[in-house]
C-alpha cells in the first residue's frame, strides 16, 4: 500500500519502539526508502532522544549528594517505620 | 519485568532487619535518576533536590512495601514522579487533562518539524553546554501531560507497563501521549539543531570529519 507522509509521521514512535505490525511496517520502510522528508524527519527524532536520554544532558546540583547523604543520615538512625500507608 | 537484583533484595532484607545504615548503598547508584525525574517536572534545582531527598526518605520508610519482581530503579521513579506531580498540584501548575490536551490538539503540535535531510549529531557535541540547555529547554516546554511519559519512557527508560501503572493511565494514553511529546519535541529542537550545529565549521565540525 503506498502511504502518505502524514501518514509514515503518525507512526514514528511505535516504528521507534518498535511495535508496528510487519505488513505496516514493510509499507513504512518502502516509504521511507523512496521518501527523504520521512526519511529525516525519523532520523532526527532518534537523534534528538539519543541526544535528551544521554547522561551528561542533564547534571546534579555540586555537593547533591552530601547533602542527600547528611539528610538520609539523620533519618536512618529512625529506623524504618511501619510500612502501612501505600507509596 | 525484570525484578531486583540479587544484590538489591539482600540489601532491602539487611537495611529492613536493622542495617538501616545500608540505604545509603542502596539508593546510591540512582541518585541521579530520582533527581532528574523530579527535576524535568519541577524544572527548578532548589525545588527539585528538595523532592529528591524526600523520595529517598520516603523509600526508606516504605521499603517493606517494595516487592521484589520489580525493579528497584522503577519502584524509586514511581515514587518520584509521584512526588512531583504532588508538588505540582500543590502549586496548582497542572492544568486539567482535558483541556491541557485540547489546547495542544488546537496548536497542532503534533506534526514535526519537515526537513529534507539530517546530518546526526553525535552524543560527543553534548560537551557543548550550550546544546544541553537547549535540551533541557525543550523539554520544559512540553505539557506536564506529555512531559511526564516522556521522562519515565525515553529518560528513565521504564516500560510501557510500568509508565502507565507509574501514571495511573492506560498503556493506550502512554503510546499517544509518547507519540506526540517526541513529536513535539522533534519540532522544538530540529531546526535549531540544523541550523546551530553546522556540518563543516565551528565547534561540532571537527566531529563530523
Amino acid at each position: 500500500m503506498k502511504l502518505e507522509c502524514k501518514h509514515v509521521w503518525e507512526h514514528i514512535s511505535e516504528y521507534l519502539d518498535h511495535q508496528l505490525d510487519a505488513a505496516l511496517l514493510t509499507d513504512i520502510e518502502n516509504h521511507l526508502e523512496n521518501c527523504e522528508v520521512c526519511s529525516a524527519i525519523l532520523d532526527s527524532t532518534r537523534n534528538i532522544l539519543v541526544l535528551t536520554a544521554d547522561d551528561r544532558t542533564y547534571e546534579l546540583p555540586v555537593g547533591y549528594s552530601e547533602r542527600l547523604h547528611k539528610r538520609l543520615e539523620r533519618i536512618l538512625r529512625e529506623g524504618t517505620t511501619s510500612p502501612e500507608k501505600p507509596v | 519485568m525484570p525484578a531486583a537484583t540479587e544484590q538489591e533484595k539482600e540489601l532491602i532484607a539487611r537495611i529492613l532487619a536493622g542495617e538501616t545504615n545500608l540505604f545509603h548503598e542502596l539508593v546510591r547508584p540512582y541518585e541521579k535518576l530520582v533527581y532528574v525525574t523530579v527535576f524535568t517536572m519541577l524544572r527548578n534545582e532548589a525545588e527539585a533536590e528538595d523532592a529528591a531527598q524526600d523520595v529517598m526518605i520516603s523509600a526508606f520508610r516504605h521499603l517493606k512495601g517494595f516487592r521484589g519482581d520489580a525493579k528497584f530503579s522503577t519502584w524509586l521513579v514511581t515514587i518520584a514522579m509521584n512526588e512531583a506531580r504532588q508538588r505540582l498540584r500543590r502549586a496548582k501548575l497542572v492544568p486539567q487533562d482535558s483541556l491541557e490536551e485540547m489546547i495542544a490538539e488546537k496548536e497542532g503540535d503534533f506534526t514535526p518539524a519537515v526537513l529534507t535531510d539530517w546530518r546526526e549529531i553525535p552524543s560527543a557535541a553534548l560537551e557543548k553546554k550550550e546544546l544541553r540547555l537547549k535540551l533541557r529547554e525543550a523539554v520544559d516546554h512540553l505539557p506536564p501531560l506529555y512531559r511526564e511519559v516522556l521522562v519515565l519512557r525515553d529518560l528513565e527508560e521504564l516500560n510501557q507497563v510500568e509508565t502507565a501503572a507509574a501514571l495511573g493511565i492506560s498503556i493506550n494514553l502512554v503510546k499517544v501521549r509518547l507519540h506526540r511529546a517526541r513529536m513535539m519535541l522533534q519540532k522544538l529542537l530540529a531546526p535549531y539543531l540544523k541550523t546551530a550545529v553546522p556540518a563543516r565549521k565551528g565547534f561540532f565540525g571537527r566531529f563530523f570529519g
